[in-house]
């Protein structure tokens, strides 16, 4: 039961929330709450003078309509008179009430912040806490004005009391987050990093986060952090467990100090100092070996705060990336724990190993877990579980397990959630093009893709295997072979459909030898399907059609007939109906030397970062593709480019890439279409489409 | 840590707390949102989950579900530490807390919370200091009549809410 007088009660605040709990509906509710609401107004507009008690009761109701959900536009007055109250639980609720409905009323804000100054300069700690508490709660720029320049002052003169000294490093951190600019550095500085040796562990842990904070912004004005952390890490790991006191959590000491030093040294690089690295060294080294000693309490708070201690200590290791013996011992680590029956410990081993697979010490140590992470993407039972899995398979990829890898990925993408689908389909897309040894492996897999998960293929990936099938002579046969096969399944997808489409066009004459995918035979197959599609998938499959005719002059009349049919001719859509008329008429009046060259098939696409991993990473998970990646793709990239380039086209621009980032709606639509006039123009044909649009038909006529 | 949340199995919000400056409206989505998202765990899931960019933290204690979101660097197993220290707080301060204590008592949650944690980091981690720090506010205030709330409490309508159980 509730110890007794925890100070006044507020009988008709404790009657009002019972009143509410027992409304048996909604509109009951909103009824009750507005009967005190327009009560609560009438008393504070009434002639008698609220005493504090009563107006204290009154702004206490407000803030509980308020965090019910409900609107409030009054009481702000109230709540700041309260401020001014010398009784203690007063401020406290008028506080409470400014920091939770916060007002940009400025003579509100100023009438606040004077009554912040004046509990600032009381030299009561109770009271400057409360407001160095409501500063931090609150963060706005007026305050930050105000006190920006106080605070620091506060934290570090020398008869501050430790609470306060508390509050301020906190209250302080707060405001640098919201308003860099005010908060400037100064005398202070130097004196803030002191903080890490004061004897009150409080204040140590109150000031390290603010020194976190400042040290990444400013890390030359506070490196000597680093020494003084090291020291107080290594005094505490190195404790008995009684040495701390209240400072020790369920055997564990200082757990949350360790940890908040351990991410202060991850904003440096590892000590030059030899003493000081050789002492850091050795307590990670004691931080890895406690892992491996018999718990000293069943606990489950034990075994956290401690394993928090050993994560944060692997973060740092894996950060620093320089001692080969402490990646390989942080990697067993994991690895142990990736079999730990706490499913807690086994998402962040898979979550903390896919840092550890980028470093090149590590990479090794991590593969020899592949078996145990695709063991844990088949079976885990919590779907974030199954997705770190996921992450790490990604992160541990290399040559000689991309096509294990790939392979397990896409047979979980079939009973994938679909919130991950369009990440792991990037995922797939980008191994299987950056492992390919073989392209018809990577042909079939993205067509895999496209088959499993069509929805979430991206135009990116689709771009991305026509180009890479248009630049690599020796799989052109496969993948028209292949599209076509993908073809003949009675519900497949659209994207299906554009890339066969596509590549039928291009490439249907190396298949056209075999009667069962004759000319003919391709062309109904792709018209088949012609009525299921989108406008922009049917766009692309005129232009399919066109290159038929130019490929196969015995599929002319057929294909003629079709383009001259009204529902081609006399399309709503103006894109459809001016590619079938003029697509007809060129069919009609080119000669086939004319018809030959227009149609001439599409030279290679000169290489460009691929615009898959750029738009992974700006999908910002873990295990989201570093910058160095990036570096890394665009380089090896180059060994895709099989022709070289086939010159003489002065249209290629640098600038627009037709797989560049930019989604097609920033396009204007292919407006650069063929354009016929009455008059006989003089066509100058270019070989690259200017525009991203999804029709990759990629040619464009200038009529001079 | 960006924000937590206290709320029932019922979806019902018990206490809010934000350490990122966000309209009301924002907040209302993300409660809706995230409530939705953690009450869809089942028991046996792990207590952490990837949200927009954010990490959740969660724990369940009787009825009511505590719930951290944190950002990408920060430490998920010490977020369940510092959850289960607030209740440690709450559970001391009030003798064997319950839902209940911190729906009548919510500005006293408040007031706790915020010796413990401010702008989001750990201010206090001894919890004799922080106890002792809210002991003295307490003794700074008028003292009066019995807490009436015992009342209210007997007579509330509702489940018995079990106590969190913590055995300290």
């Amino acid at each position: 039961m509730p110890a007794v007088s925890k100070g006044d009660g507020m009988r008709g605040l404790a009657v009002f929330i019972s009143d509410i709990r027992n409304c048996k509906s909604k509109e009951a509710e909103i009824k009750r709450i507005n009967k005190e609401l327009a009560n609560i107004r009438s008393k504070f507009k009434g002639d008698k003078a609220l005493d504090g008690y009563s107006k204290k009761k009154y702004v206490c109701k407000l803030l509980f309509i308020f965090l019910l959900g409900h609107d409030i536009d009054f009481g702000h007055m109230e709540a700041v008179n309260l401020l001014s109250s010398n009784k203690y639980t007063e401020k406290q609720i008028g506080y409470l009430f400014i920091s939770v409905l916060v007002n940009s009323n400025s003579e509100l804000i100023r009438l606040i912040n004077n009554a912040i100054k004046n509990d600032l300069s009381s030299r009561n700690p109770t009271f400057m806490c409360l407001a160095l508490h409501c500063i931090a709660n609150v963060g706005s720029r007026e305050m930050a004005e105000a006190f920006a320049g106080e605070i620091p002052r506060i934290l570090v003169a020398g008869d501050t009391m430790d609470s306060v000294k508390q509050s301020a490093a906190l209250c302080l951190l707060r405001l640098y987050k919201t308003s860099p600019d005010l908060v400037l550095m100064g005398e202070w500085t130097s004196r803030v990093v002191h903080l890490l040796n004061d004897q009150h562990m409080g204040v140590v842990t109150a000031a390290i986060s603010l020194i976190t904070c400042l040290s990444q912004k400013n890390p030359d004005e506070f490196k000597t952090c680093v020494s003084l952390a090291v020291s107080r890490l290594s005094r505490i790991v190195s404790s008995a467990s009684t040495d701390l006191q209240d400072y020790t959590y369920y055997f564990v000491p200082a757990p949350w100090l360790s940890c908040k030093l351990l991410r202060l040294l991850q904003c440096y690089p590892p000590p030059e100092d030899g003493a000081v690295k050789g002492r850091l060294v050795e307590c990670l080294e004691t931080i890895l070996n406690k892992a491996q000693e018999p718990p000293k309490s069943k606990k489950v708070q034990h075994s956290n705060a401690k394993n928090a201690i050993l994560f944060e200590a692997i973060s740092l290791i894996i950060h620093y990336d320089s001692e080969p013996n402490l990646l390989v011992r942080a990697c067993n680590q994991l690895g142990q724990f990736l079999q730990h029956r706490e499913t807690n410990l086994r998402y962040l081993a898979l979550e903390s190993m896919c840092t550890l697979a980028s470093s090149e010490f590590s990479h090794e140590a991590v593969k020899t877990h592949i078996e145990t992470v695709i063991n844990a993407l088949k079976t885990e039972r919590d779907v974030s579980v199954r997705q770190r899995a996921a992450d790490l398979l990604y992160a541990m990829c290399d040559r000689s397990n991309a096509k294990q890898i790939v392979a397990e990925m896409l047979s979980y993408l079939e009973t994938a959630d679909y919130s991950i689908r369009e990440e792991m389909v990037l995922k797939v897309a980008i191994l299987a093009e950056k492992y390919a040894v073989d392209y018809s492996w990577y042909v079939d897999t993205i067509l895999n893709l496209i088959r499993i998960a069509g929805d979430y293929v991206s135009e990116e990936v689709w771009y991305r295997v026509i180009q890479i099938v248009i630049n690599r002579d020796d799989v052109q046969g496969y993948a028209a072979k292949t599209v076509f096969e993908a073809l003949q399944a009675p519900a497949c997808h659209e994207n299906m459909v554009k890339v066969g489409g596509y590549i039928l066009g291009e490439f249907g004459n190396l298949i056209a030898g075999d009667p069962r995918s004759s000319p003919l035979v391709q062309f109904n197959l792709l018209h088949s399907k012609f009525h299921l599609c989108s406008v922009p998938t049917r766009a692309l499959l005129l232009s399919a059609y066109i290159k038929f005719i130019n490929l196969f002059p015995e599929t002319k009349s057929t294909i003629q007939e079709v383009l001259r049919s009204d529902s081609q001719i006399r399309n709503s859509d103006v894109e459809l109906q001016q590619r079938a008329v003029e697509y007809l008429k060129l069919s009609s009046i080119a000669s086939t030397d004319v018809l030959a060259t227009v149609l001439e098939e599409m030279p290679p696409f000169p290489e460009r970062e691929s615009s898959i991993l750029a738009k992974l990473k700006k999908k910002k998970g873990p295990g989201a593709v570093s910058v160095n990646e990036l570096e890394e793709g665009k380089r090896e990239g180059g060994e895709l480019n099989g022709g070289g380039e086939r010159g003489g086209d002065s249209s290629r621009s640098g600038a627009l890439s037709l797989l560049s980032l930019l989604s097609p709606s920033q396009h204007p639509p292919s407006s650069q279409c063929l354009m016929l006039h009455s008059r006989a123009p003089r066509m100058v044909a270019l070989r690259r489409s200017h525009c991203s649009s999804v029709d990759l038909h990629g040619f464009t006529c200038l009529f001079e | 840590m960006q924000f937590m949340l206290l709320f029932s199995r019922q979806g019902k919000l018990r206490l809010q707390k934000w350490y990122v400056p966000l309209s009301d409206k924002e907040k209302k989505k993300i409660t809706r949102e995230l409530v939705q998202t953690v009450l869809a765990r089942k028991p046996k899931m792990c207590s952490f989950l990837e949200w927009r960019d954010l990490k959740i933290v969660y724990k369940r204690y009787a009825s009511l579900y505590f719930c951290c979101a944190i950002e990408d660097q920060d430490n998920e197993l010490i977020t369940l530490e510092i959850i289960h220290r607030y209740v440690e707080l709450l559970d001391k301060y009030f003798g064997s807390v319950c839902e209940l204590d911190i729906i009548f008592n919510f500005e006293k949650a408040y007031f706790i919370l915020d010796e413990f944690l401010l702008g989001g980091e750990a201010q206090e981690t001894s919890k004799k200091n922080v106890l002792k720090a809210i002991e003295q506010a307490d003794l700074l205030q008028e003292v009066s009549t019995e807490v009436y709330y015992h009342h209210c409490k007997a007579t509330a309508i509702g489940v018995h809410h079990r106590v969190f159980g913590l055995s300290l």
